[in-house]
């Protein structure tokens, strides 16, 4: 039984960074209809910044400046996430502006492609600016364990993940259904000509939701590197893959469906990891998209539309 | 007139092309070595590169080969074994190498095995442990131990020395190096009274290992053996302490690097593993090779960079025995190597292009820095 409640408690902060990664496919599907590809390597770009500017730090303060002691842990991992937020928020902004704005009125398949040459450009950029070898993500967030009943250990990691990820989720739910600005972006997804028609300045709030998709793949870059301290320029393809499938599962273009599927995504994967081999790990994340799309093809909480590509 | 220029201009590239490999074969001899300079295994390649060059330069500034001076080329794989096969194909066709030296990861000396015996250029791996490695055929040699050996080692230490019995086993499934280790650590142990209670998998390049760990973790085994590459291993041992794991770890010559310690950190404390060398060696030379390393490289050497340079020498002692530097008379050269005292111990090539040498035990120590700084302290040494 402890060895279930581990593999769940496993899955569910592996899941909570597919939720945000996710949410931002949804988002950008939900106003352009555009897949972008290149937003793994945003989650990439994400751990990168972090390691930057703890490098930063350390550099100029010493190691000791991110005391690993609870709360300034806790207070400079938060930093670091914020940092690395607003990174790749102006990445994504300029990524919008230069690669997909231009492009908006030409038949989707050019954007599509424009996402996989922005997504190679990155990963390969990436390889020359960082270089090819991985980076270890240094550590600064002390490890407590959590010692529950049964054995079952929380770490401290998984509680900042889990946490940050659910805050982040929370404040994108008010921002889209409490606030004006979800309300343009919103009329948006339903139909960008009649939005602009009413007043909605489109190209802002298109541009918005890419920094704010950006930000979220920036902090589950940067959770993903405490709990996984590899880092490399092409970490960013799997894991962007796998929110991918996961955002295809829950419906893409809805917010609920992507957190739902990033959820059972990453239980789902650590089950199997668990329980059966770790080789199937990542076959599993695509025989689920394989199946659902088979049986539901809009996903588990899509609207039934039909698309044409 | 435009085609006159470029006429000429071709004229230029052919009396160029030619003249640079005149020059080329008239006083410089090629030897090739393929590695993973980038990636995963990154410090594998840079290492043996280093330790393949410091022998060189020694044996350029002895003179060279009848006044001949030996250049080495070495291409990058970035950890793939197919580029490992194209760098070979091209150290063999395109730079016209006399002889190889490479890999360390043994599925990629696997890879690359097969090309340089079909174009009948002798290769040495200093620290492929792979037996299968050097089955390829007759111009494959090696320089080090073979895993049935290392395997041994590791198991008759755990139950021997350790008094450790339940055993947990954690392999890498796209690492031939790693499956093959496991299973001869696994039937010494069991031939040793031993159990292997568990035996779970992983893929090089993952980072997420605390499933298969959550599951080790319920059998409560006594020690779990990670045959892995350094880059896994620190990870492993990472969330292994993380989920609460206090078993003892144990693993092989994959965990050589100095960056092991910068990913594992304090998780590793204590560990065990299996090495070609050890720099607390007082024979002078090994003394010698490190004062001559930390001269030119300004670091210490691992056990990599001492394999690669007992490879090289081996070969370079072989090309000056050999009545040419064909690859028949060379492979026979190669295949005469008796008593050669390398920095890694005594060689002596075998009937199987094998090498018969001493491993040694090493244990990681983080003792004392809080910083990640660490080192690998001296156990037992064993004879095969």
């Amino acid at each position: 039984m402890s060895e279930f409640i581990q593999h769940t408690i496993n899955g569910l902060s592996l899941g909570s960074i597919y939720a945000l990664v996710a949410l931002g496919y949804t988002m950008v599907f939900g106003v352009l209809q555009l897949i972008n590809f290149a937003h793994g390597d945003l989650f990439m770009m994400g751990a990168f910044i972090g390691f930057y500017f703890i490098r930063l730090i350390h550099f100029f303060f010493g190691h000791d400046s991110s005391s690993l002691s609870s709360p300034s842990g806790v207070l400079f991992s938060m930093t670091v996430i914020v940092v690395s937020m607003l990174g790749t928020a102006l990445l994504g902004m300029v990524m919008e502006r230069l690669a997909y704005r231009p492009l908006r009125k030409s038949p989707r398949i050019n954007l599509l492609i424009t996402a996989i040459g922005v997504s190679l450009f990155l990963e390969y950029g990436g390889q020359l600016l960082f270089g090819a070898s991985p980076e270890f993500f240094p550590t600064i967030l002390s490890k407590q364990a959590i010692a529950l009943p049964g054995g079952v250990i929380l770490d401290s990691t998984q509680v900042l993940i889990f946490s940050t990820a659910v805050v982040l989720m929370l404040l994108l739910h008010f921002l889209v259904f409490k606030t004006q600005f979800g309300r343009s972006m919103r009329a948006i997804s339903h139909s960008l000509e009649h939005a602009s028609l009413i007043g909605i300045n489109v190209n802002k709030v298109i541009m918005i939701t890419f920094m704010i998709s950006s930000a979220l793949a920036g902090a589950a870059g940067v959770m993903y590197s405490i709990s996984y301290p590899k880092i490399d320029p092409l970490m960013g393809l799997l894991p962007g893959l796998k929110a991918f499938v996961a955002a295809v599962l829950g419906g893409i273009g809805n917010i609920k469906g992507a957190l739902l599927g990033a959820t059972l995504l990453g239980l789902a994967e650590t089950y199997v990891a668990g329980y059966i081999s770790s080789s199937y790990r990542d076959a599993l994340a695509f025989l689920v998209l394989i199946v659902v799309l088979l049986l539901r093809p809009s996903g588990i909480l899509g609207s039934k539309k039909i698309e044409k590509v | 007139m435009k085609f006159i220029p470029f006429s000429l201009f071709l004229l230029m590239i052919f009396s160029l092309l030619s003249f640079s490999c005149t020059k080329k074969s008239a006083d410089t001899i090629v030897i090739g070595n393929y590695g993973s300079l980038t990636g995963s295994e990154a410090t594998f390649g840079l290492s043996t590169r280093d330790g393949i060059q410091l022998a060189i330069d020694e044996f350029n500034s002895a003179g060279g080969l009848n006044g001949k001076k030996l250049e080495l080329k070495v291409y990058d794989n970035q950890g793939k074994p197919e580029e490992a096969r194209l760098s070979v194909e091209k150290l063999i066709n395109v730079d016209k190498v006399v002889a190889l030296l490479g890999e360390v990861a043994s599925t990629r000396s696997l890879a690359a095995a097969p090309v340089a015996q079909q174009y009948k250029v002798p290769m040495i791996t200093p620290s492929s442990t792979n037996p299968e490695v050097t089955k390829k055929g007759n111009f494959i040699f090696r320089t080090c131990f073979i895993d049935p050996f290392q395997g041994q080692v590791m198991a008759k230490f755990a139950v021997n020395s350790l008094k450790l019995k339940r055993g947990a086993i954690l392999r890498d499934n796209k690492s031939d190096y790693s499956m093959g280790l496991a299973d001869y650590f696994t039937k010494t142990l069991t031939e040793l009274g031993g159990t292997v209670i568990a035996d779970e998998k992983y893929a090089s390049g993952d980072s997420d290992f605390k499933a298969q760990l959550t599951s080790l973790r319920e059998k409560h085994p006594d020690f779990i053996f990670i045959p892995g590459y350094y880059t896994e291993v620190g990870l492993i041992a990472r969330q292994a302490r993380e989920l609460g794991i206090s078993s003892m770890l144990l693993g092989g010559d994959g965990w050589d690097s100095p960056k092991l310690i910068e990913i594992g950190g304090t998780a590793l404390d204590g560990s065990y593993f299996s090495n070609h060398y050890t720099a607390e060696d007082k024979r002078p030379e090994v003394q010698e090779f490190i004062t001559k390393f930390k001269n030119k490289y300004n670091v210490a050497p691992d056990g990599l960079a001492a394999a690669g340079y007992d490879a090289a020498q081996i070969l370079l002692a072989a090309m000056k025995r050999a009545k040419s530097l064909e690859g028949d008379d060379l492979r026979l050269a190669i295949a005469a190597t008796t008593n050669h005292p390398g920095v890694t111990g005594m060689i002596t090539i075998n009937s199987e292009r094998d090498a018969v040498k001493s491993a040694v035990v090493l244990r990681v120590s983080t003792a004392g820095s809080a910083t990640g700084g660490g080192e690998f302290k001296f156990v037992e040494s064993v004879h095969p």
